[in-house]
């Protein structure tokens, strides 16, 4: 009979043993030495029945297939842009995903979109040689503009976002901003005061520092509730300040 | 003669005081902080990124890159010349080739991880406190590996077999330094290097003593990881 050497939602780090005997299972971030599972990254514990799998802790952003991300724009090619993925990768737009209208053989392409201009974009496809290519058709793509950029630890952003965008609708709530998170951690704030936008950014990086503890809704509730008076004219009241339309 | 008692009175299996941390820089993708004795090393990751220059890259898998440095005042009294010198550069290559075994890359060709490793104060071991930081910042960074790497110098001084030597122990007339990356599980080397004369007796007797101490540097490294996730007020922690 095996036996688990940690408890659920332990911190681990590489080279640590997880568990002993052939009836457990090893999935993602762990893998099997002869009896014993061993830990081969920083992460979470998750146990579900048979299979331990670790929940990443830190890391760069890797582009996935169907995650929306935000990124600058970094170059304009033949037949679309390149944008930053903020990952050691990064991704083209090409002309037909981008926009609907149509453009001529020539024109002139910064005029949809200029270098360092920012756009929200899904990504519809990444290949095996990690080629990213992206789409600007979907709900909520765009090309953005005003307000602040903040980086946070792509692994937090579902943290950030919360089950069915609670977390980040709680923060519009509070604070009138509207914001906007991108899957490889680029979050958009913009609200109509500076200090509505600084209490949500310090939110958002008040998250991203203790992702990993339960009970952490309550916590960033309590936060806000306590600074809500920081911010000028109060918030809650003016309210739909979100734009709820995209997370 | 014999060498009866250390410079610094320690046994001779006992390594100096540890501490550690990981997260120490925030902009870097991981760091690690490795003190050992007088010896102190800062270690911080990046990427993995993008390559460049470009013909260096490798579509099958991602690249280390490491840069070891110490800083201008951390030896004991004449200034370190800042930059690449033979000595770093071979410290440097060796300390990628001590790491690279635990790391898996091959989900990140064309890319490189850049660790830059610096010392601010040193007093011998300085490759293997690199090391040590080195793979705190790695696992930080979150690059998958499977093991963490512990670096510890054995040798010996006069007739003694010494555990961790200090920068007296090191430059002594009739003392052998042998820097060893070890693999915390398996027990494999990644780094063995020879600095004096020894029998193979000897040699044996040192890979036995860091393998023991190899133990305690994983619980130094795996605590500065733990810790960096410790919040105020959690109970959990």
């Amino acid at each position: 009979m095996g036996e688990i050497k940690v408890k659920n939602k332990d911190v681990v780090v590489p080279g640590e043993i997880l568990a002993n005997g052939m009836d457990f299972l090893p999935s993602y971030g762990t893998y099997r030495e002869g009896e014993q599972i061993l830990a081969s990254r920083l992460g979470l514990v998750n146990i579900e029945g048979k299979v331990i799998k670790l929940v990443p802790l830190s890391g760069v952003y890797h582009p996935k297939k169907g995650d929306t991300i935000i990124g600058p724009v970094t170059e304009i090619l033949l037949s679309g842009w390149r944008v930053d993925t903020n990952s050691a990768y990064s991704a083209v737009m090409n002309m037909k995903d981008a926009t609907s209208e149509f453009i001529a053989r020539g024109a002139n392409l910064t005029k949809y979109f200029a270098i360092g201009d920012y756009v929200m974009v899904k990504i519809i496809n990444v290949t095996s040689q990690n080629l990213v290519d992206l789409t600007m058709k979907g709900p909520g793509l765009r090309k953005i503009s005003g307000g602040r950029m903040i980086r946070v630890n792509s692994n937090k952003v579902p943290r950030i976002i919360g089950k069915q965008g609670s977390m980040v609708s709680m923060i519009k709530q509070y604070t009138g901003c509207r914001i906007l998170v991108g899957q490889n951690g680029i979050v958009w704030v913009s609200g109509d005061e500076p200090a509505k936008e600084l209490l949500a950014v310090e939110t958002i990086k008040k998250i991203e520092l203790e992702a990993h503890i339960p009970g952490l809704t309550d916590k960033v509730n309590a936060f806000l509730e306590g600074h809500k008076d920081s911010v000028k004219g109060g918030v809650k009241e003016q309210n739909n300040g979100g734009n709820n339309d995209v997370r | 003669m014999t060498y009866d008692k250390r410079f610094d009175g320690r046994a001779f299996d006992e390594m100096r005081p540890m501490e550690a941390k990981a997260g120490v820089i925030k902009r870097a993708a991981g760091s690690g902080w490795f003190k050992i004795g007088n010896t102190e090393a800062y270690a911080a990751v990046y990427g993995p990124r993008e390559m460049f220059p470009r013909f260096q890259q490798n579509p099958e898998k991602g690249v280390l890159r490491c840069f070891y440095s110490m800083m201008p005042f951390s030896s004991a009294g004449d200034r370190v010349r800042p930059g690449p010198s033979r000595r770093s550069k071979e410290i440097s290559l060796v300390t990628a080739k001590a790491l690279l075994p635990v790391l898996d890359l091959s989900e990140y060709a064309n890319s490189v991880v850049d660790i830059y490793i610096e010392l601010p104060q040193t007093d011998a071991g300085t490759r293997c406190a690199g090391i040590c930081a080195a793979s705190i910042a790695l696992a930080d960074a979150g690059i998958p590996m499977k093991d963490l790497v512990c670096a510890i110098s054995a040798g010996k001084v006069e007739d003694k077999i010494i555990l961790d030597l200090n920068y007296e122990e090191d430059s002594h007339e009739k003392g052998v330094d042998i820097p060893i990356a070890m693999l915390h599980n398996s027990k494999k080397i990644s780094l063995m290097q020879l600095d004096g004369e020894i029998s193979s007796e000897e040699v044996a007797q040192c890979i036995e003593m860091v393998k023991k101490a190899s133990d305690k540097l994983f619980e130094v490294q795996k605590e500065a990881l733990k810790g960096r996730f410790r919040v105020a007020g959690d109970k959990n922690a």
